[in-house]
């Protein structure tokens, strides 16, 4: 299992993921779809870092920023969403369609 | 979606980067997993089956997504990745030394973010009532 074999399974995650965010009406498992998206990217990161440049630390590091990024992204997420399940009783998105003044 | 959060870091050790498969661990197994567990237990007590999971128009996602997996596997199988030969294993030391260094710039910003990140979650988590500095 080659590049190509990680680069399928990362665009085949990265598929999932965003069928997932367009198609599931729940907001927590819209939040699940962006980190599954976001998995997909670092698997190809550090798949391209290892069959590079030897030596180079680059997509290694990239990885870990998106990581940490992914994290304080899902955070305040499931807090916002959390506020708004807390308002509007639902977790369904459609129904928070009156946001839009 | 835990199973496949773990799979992930047994990847990423067999690409040679150990650092990242202990983060994806920590990270994703240790803290976004469960966070999400939380939220799941805190929203979804009362109505557990919501009445259509999926979107009326659940099939243009399904082709869209698919329309994007195709081009990228296309994109994928038909480039020739000649210099894919070995993988390379990149030690810890190289990172933090990079990391430290020519990465100095992006490692801050990424702490100023996740303060912010923290300051918003207490705010937004926060109740209604607290307002008046109950605790």
């Amino acid at each position: 299992m080659g590049l190509q074999g990680y680069l399928l399974v990362s665009a085949i995650l990265f598929g999932i993921g965003a069928f997932g965010f367009m198609a599931r009406r729940n907001a927590i498992l819209m939040l699940i779809s962006i980190e599954l998206m976001l998995n997909a990217v670092n698997l190809s990161l550090v798949a391209f870092n290892a069959y590079g440049p030897p030596g180079s630390p680059a997509g290694a590091i990239f990885a870990l920023l998106v990581m940490a990024v992914a994290a304080a992204e899902a955070t305040v997420g499931l807090a916002l969403v959390i506020a708004i399940i807390r308002t509007r009783k639902t977790a369904e998105v459609d129904q928070y369609a009156d946001l839009k003044e | 979606m835990m199973v496949c959060f773990g799979t992930l870091a047994g990847m990423y050790a067999l690409l040679g980067a150990p650092i990242v498969a202990a983060a994806q661990v920590l990270i994703y197994l240790g803290a976004i997993s469960v966070l999400i567990l939380f939220a799941i237990m805190l929203t979804q007590a009362g109505d557990a089956n919501l009445p259509r999971p999926f979107h009326p128009q659940v099939w243009v996602a399904g082709l869209v997504a698919l329309i994007i997996v195709g081009l990228i596997g296309y994109a994928v199988t038909q480039t020739d990745w000649h210099a894919a030969v070995a993988v390379t294993a990149i030690s810890v030391e190289t990172i933090a030394t990079a990391l430290f260094t020519d990465y100095a710039l992006p490692f801050e910003i990424l702490s100023l973010l996740l303060l912010v990140a923290i300051i918003g979650a207490i705010y937004l988590a926060r109740r209604p009532e607290d307002d008046e500095g109950a605790n």
